[in-house]
């Protein structure tokens, strides 16, 4: 017999799977508009943020719920608070995709930089560990889970390649600042989805595995005391 | 609630423990150590062989003809199901408190009085420190002190259950077994009953049946998952209750069975 809790449950992945949807198309659109100079899917991506803002709002309600009326504990337990927390991560994902799209607005008047490769390289790289991590939390593949913490490193790497070149460009052509700094402003926006992605394979394992991940640390729950 | 220290000190150690109920095999080959100074919880459905643990305990079978336990149950390291101990001095070694109160038909003051008196010889004065002393610690005094000739009967059911723990730790045991102690209480009254537990752990070993899942989770330092009179699972409750070991604990606490 399936439990109250389990048709809860489902109710809600429906919700959270929807908001990742719309998530990962944010992040999408902004990278697409911003390298493509498109004012005007960046300004989508600008009115289309309350979407996620309502899913959160909904999900944060439907959690406060289940502690207060169901109690749950062991596995359960661990599913809603690592729903919680994917509620969070992805929210904050919609922020970064509305900080990229931003800047696109902002960098539309100017030619690209010359580095403009790197930036789409970066981009791929954090769209597709975003839709991993993902895939990993709605599949409960710990294995996928696992591999997205190795890339983060790779992507803090890329980060700090994009600001060096950009000043460097500054440095040979002052004139380049504006767009120079929005290059800074994207790149710095994709290391953070990237982080919150590895949040996200983070709490597959937390689910699925009881072992806290975080921080480079490797722990079995509950690590703590009273 | 406690660590499970290295330091901790096992008060009662169960080496594999097989009880009968004529030829039923209730319990079988039940090892657990019950450490000192904190709260254990048995949990499990009905039938699991909790309760049954717990009447082990205490030798209450010996009052059942066709009821037997093999194996050894030691308490500080004596093995107290050897027919060598006195079962009146190990009882008041280890109180006991039931699901239904059970006061006795007298005062209140003499619920508590009436045991002392079979173990030792208090002046009056004396015996009214100690019924202060045990009913403020069962939280009940400041709502019985003018009324103590009263009949321990015409309380309430959680006051009751209260007047009950104070009989108990009267006679200065060293170890309470609370059998599913606030099952048929209120949730105010189980509150209470939850903080005079949250007391009784820095003097007691307390060992606790419940099948109300909150309770062992809120006011156990460890628990003991039991099923079909096999122990499943012990560990901290910390532990039980966020990432048991053991899928049959997991499918019971989670409601997935049971």
């Amino acid at each position: 017999m399936e439990r109250h809790f389990e048709k809860e449950i489902a109710r809600v992945m429906e919700t959270l799977l929807a908001m990742a949807d719309e998530a990962e198309k944010a992040v999408k659109a902004s990278l697409q508009a911003f390298l493509a100079k498109d004012a005007a899917a960046a300004q989508s991506v600008l009115d289309n943020e309350h979407a996620i803002n309502t899913f959160e709002i909904t999900i944060d309600n439907d959690v406060v719920k289940f502690f207060a009326l169901q109690q749950p504990v062991a596995v359960d337990l661990r599913l809603v608070l690592a729903i919680q927390m994917v509620n969070n991560e992805l929210e904050r994902i919609g922020d970064h995709a509305v900080n990229i799209a931003e800047s696109a607005i902002q960098c539309s008047p100017f030619d690209p930089l010359e580095d403009l490769p790197d930036l789409f390289r970066m981009g791929e790289m954090v769209t597709t560990m975003l839709g991993n991590s993902l895939e990993s939390f709605f599949t409960k593949n710990s294995e996928l889970a696992r591999a997205q913490l190795l890339k983060d490193d790779e992507v803090d790497e890329m980060n700090r390649s994009m600001i060096l070149k950009s000043i460097d460009i500054v440095k040979k052509n002052p004139a380049l600042i504006e767009p120079a700094i929005e290059y800074i402003r994207v790149s710095k926006n994709l290391e953070r989805i990237a982080d919150l992605s590895t949040n996200i394979a983070e709490e597959e394992i937390f689910h699925d595995q009881a072992r806290m991940v975080k921080h480079h640390t490797d722990t079995t729950v509950p690590p703590f005391s009273h | 609630m406690n660590d499970n220290s290295p330091e901790t000190k096992i008060k009662v150690s169960v080496k594999q423990l097989n009880f009968f109920y004529n030829d039923t095999l209730a319990l079988k080959d039940i090892s657990l150590d019950f450490p000192d100074r904190s709260v254990t919880a048995l949990i499990g459905p009905s039938g699991c062989g909790k309760s049954t643990l717990l009447r082990v305990l205490n030798r209450m079978y010996d009052l059942y003809p066709g009821q037997r336990a093999e194996g050894r149950v030691e308490v500080d390291g004596e093995n107290i199901i050897s027919p060598g101990v006195t079962v009146s001095a190990l009882r008041a070694k280890i109180g006991m408190v039931f699901q239904r109160p059970t006061p006795f038909p007298m005062s209140i003051y003499d619920n508590i009085a009436f045991p002392v008196r079979l173990y030792r010889r208090l002046p009056r004065q004396q015996m009214d420190e100690l019924v202060e002393e045990v009913l403020s610690k069962a939280a009940l005094w400041n709502e019985v002190k003018d009324k103590l000739n009263r009949s321990g009967l015409s309380l309430s059911g959680g006051q009751q259950q209260r007047l009950c723990i104070a009989r108990t730790i009267a006679i200065k045991p060293e170890i309470v077994l609370l059998d599913e102690p606030a099952s048929a209480l209120d949730p105010i009254s189980m509150g209470q009953i939850d903080e005079l537990i949250e007391e009784l752990r820095h003097e007691y070993c307390v060992i606790m049946v419940t099948h109300n899942l909150q309770q062992a989770s809120r006011v156990s330092d460890y628990t003991a998952f039991l099923y079909l009179g096999e122990l499943i699972e012990f560990d901290t409750t910390n532990a039980i209750f966020t990432s048991p070991k053991i899928k049959r604990t997991e499918d019971y606490i989670t409601g997935r069975f049971g």
